[in-house]
């Protein structure tokens, strides 16, 4: 999106029992080339990982991307450790990809994965929404929460 | 099926796999002319995956069956697939290790048997407990290996997953002494857009590997590429570097996996990358192939679908002509010995030598977001349709001189990796 201003650092990553790659590799180039700066932590990421990696990175936004069909029950899992950290509670998070195993239920996992802490998801990898999502997103967002200097 | 592709030695040196071995099921069937297909498939439901066997089994084909573990019990959570089946939560595999072996036993029995092999596929790079409760339930067929399922799967540190899979071959080998069987996944790093000399290098160090830690019956693997010119020359560069590296007391096939990457959305499409690649099979020599059914670019098949890609598997293999050997073009072949040559300098241990190559940069594999791979090496699909490299990174091969090529962006990674797709949707 040409209007979209950087909002500074993009954290990417993969769920733990998710090994894709590809997803990852395109989503970095997609974001960088909407003029953030991207950690691409790769596949398989543990929860214990991806809060380690956040606080040293103190990213602006968490995107998680999922696409083996454990993506609902890994991402809740990974948003409910992320939002138990103080300092991290605030970080926009948002999850896309497919996140079932099958098309049902979709409404419902989306809504369960928000309430558990995500701003947004992206199911079945509405790529738009999610650039509309990223130019929205206003620059250093995550700074006002509270994140340590 | 395969006389034709095959080189003098390897003509000579057959060494058999034992009666009631997978490598000696694959052997007899390559003898009589037939190619073995086979379905990926697992289910944590006992009912389905126990049809899903039987339903293989008894294919209009010549077949193996595959049980493929689900993806928790293959990073090790062994606590997340048992909890899923506590809570009747379905998995998108069978969770061998938290199934108690009986069940396992159960599932196999009297589908299970010398005229019906099933190998036990997983990605694990902690392959340890998976063998153990594959053997526990009487099979000997796995595959996998140090690189190819550890690379492009996750993040355990690949010296790790050497001393793993070393000690997971040897496991095997003594487990089911004389009949085990191990696949290296070497010709499938991340399915797609990775050049086909780099496939039949890492394929070929890791039958070694297998080799030098007591395996006596391997598979080498290739996955369908691009163009199916360049596709049938590495087949028959894997044929020929095995004659020439593997010990020649160690049986040999070489197993295709019809296309891994975006696959096809119409049924047509689908369908006809599947006959391309049982076509490609036959007439490169390959004596296995592992299809993709229709619903691929969807969703996880059924084992309808299954059965289906199966039968138009071994249809397709069925009216293809074997090839001859022509004395072309080889810069497959030439490519993957100087990487496998440059690599097995580097120390007489085939699993250090692989470590001490990807640290270095000698072997690098394009796209691969693992912290252990140099990550300085890209591929592109040239105008010809054939994959190419753009970087070599510190590998000892060339780069197609081609200045012009425009740096990938999401766009145009995204045109690659749907080059195949689009060529059999239209």
């Amino acid at each position: 999106m040409a209007h979209s201003q950087g909002v500074g650092k993009v954290l990417l990553t993969g769920t733990v029992s998710d090994s894709h790659t590809w997803n990852l590799v395109f989503l970095e180039l997609f974001v960088e080339e909407l003029g953030h700066q991207v950690v691409n932590l790769g596949p398989c990421v543990p929860d214990d990982l991806l809060v380690r990696r956040c606080r040293i990175e103190a990213p602006d936004l968490v995107v998680v991307s999922s696409v083996n069909g454990h993506g609902y029950v890994d991402g809740l899992s990974a948003v409910t450790r992320l939002r138990a950290e103080p300092e991290l509670a605030g970080v926009p998070m948002v999850i896309g990809g497919k996140l079932g195993l099958d098309g049902r239920d979709e409404a419902d996992r989306a809504a369960r994965l928000r309430a558990a802490g995500f701003d947004a998801v992206f199911d079945d990898g509405d790529l738009l929404a999610f650039q509309r999502f990223l130019a929205d997103l206003p620059a250093g967002a995550s700074t006002m929460v509270g994140r340590p200097a | 099926m395969s006389a034709g592709v095959l080189g003098a030695a390897e003509r000579t040196v057959r060494p058999a796999a034992p009666e009631g071995s997978f490598g000696r099921f694959v052997a007899d069937a390559a003898r009589a002319g037939r190619l073995v297909v086979q379905p990926r498939m697992g289910f944590s439901d006992l009912r389905r995956m126990r049809a899903g066997l039987e339903r293989t089994r008894f294919a209009a084909a010549t077949t193996v069956g595959t049980v493929t573990i689900d993806s928790y019990t293959r990073v090790g959570a062994y606590d997340a697939a048992h909890r899923a089946l506590v809570e009747g939560t379905p998995l998108n595999g069978y969770p061998i290790v938290a199934y108690p072996v009986e069940t396992t036993r159960t599932l196999l029995a009297g589908v299970h048997d010398e005229s019906f092999p099933v190998q036990v596929r997983h990605g694990s790079s902690q392959p340890e407990p998976i063998i153990r409760a594959l053997a526990a339930a009487g099979l000997h067929a796995t595959e996998g290996g140090p690189v190819s399922y550890c690379l492009p799967y996750g993040r355990t540190p690949l010296r790790e997953s050497v001393r793993n899979w070393a000690r997971a071959s040897e496991l095997l080998a003594e487990l089911a002494p004389g009949t085990a069987h191990l696949e290296s996944f070497g010709g499938c790093l991340l399915g797609q857009l990775c050049p086909p000399g780099l496939l039949v290098a890492v394929s070929l160090l890791e039958g070694l590997f297998f080799a030098r830690h007591g395996i006596t019956s391997v598979s080498l693997s290739y996955a369908q590429q691009t163009d199916p010119d360049q596709d049938t020359e590495a087949i028959r560069a894997l044929h020929r570097l095995a004659a020439e590296f593997l010990p020649a007391t160690v049986d040999r096939h070489v197993v295709l996996y019809t296309y891994m990457g975006t696959f096809p959305t119409t049924a047509r499409g689908a369908r006809r990358l599947l006959a391309a690649s049982a076509d490609l099979a036959v007439r490169a020599g390959a004596q296995r192939l592992i299809v993709k059914t229709v619903a691929e670019a969807h969703r996880i098949p059924t084992v309808a679908e299954n059965v289906e890609a199966l039968e138009t598997a071994a249809a397709a293999a069925s009216v293809t002509d074997p090839g001859v050997d022509p004395a072309g073009e080889e810069s497959v072949y030439r490519e993957a010995r100087r990487l496998v040559e440059a690599v097995l300098d580097l120390d007489d241990d085939p699993g250090r030598a692989l470590h001490a190559a990807f640290r270095r940069g000698y072997l690098d594999v394009p796209w691969c977001l693992h912290p252990d791979n140099a990550g300085r090496s890209r591929s592109f699909i040239d105008d010809a349709g054939r994959l190419r490299w753009s970087a070599v990174g510190r590998m000892p091969i060339t780069a197609t001189a081609s200045a012009q090529q425009p740096a990938m962006s999401s766009a145009r990674l995204l045109s690659a990796l749907h080059t195949v797709a689009r060529t059999y949707d239209q």
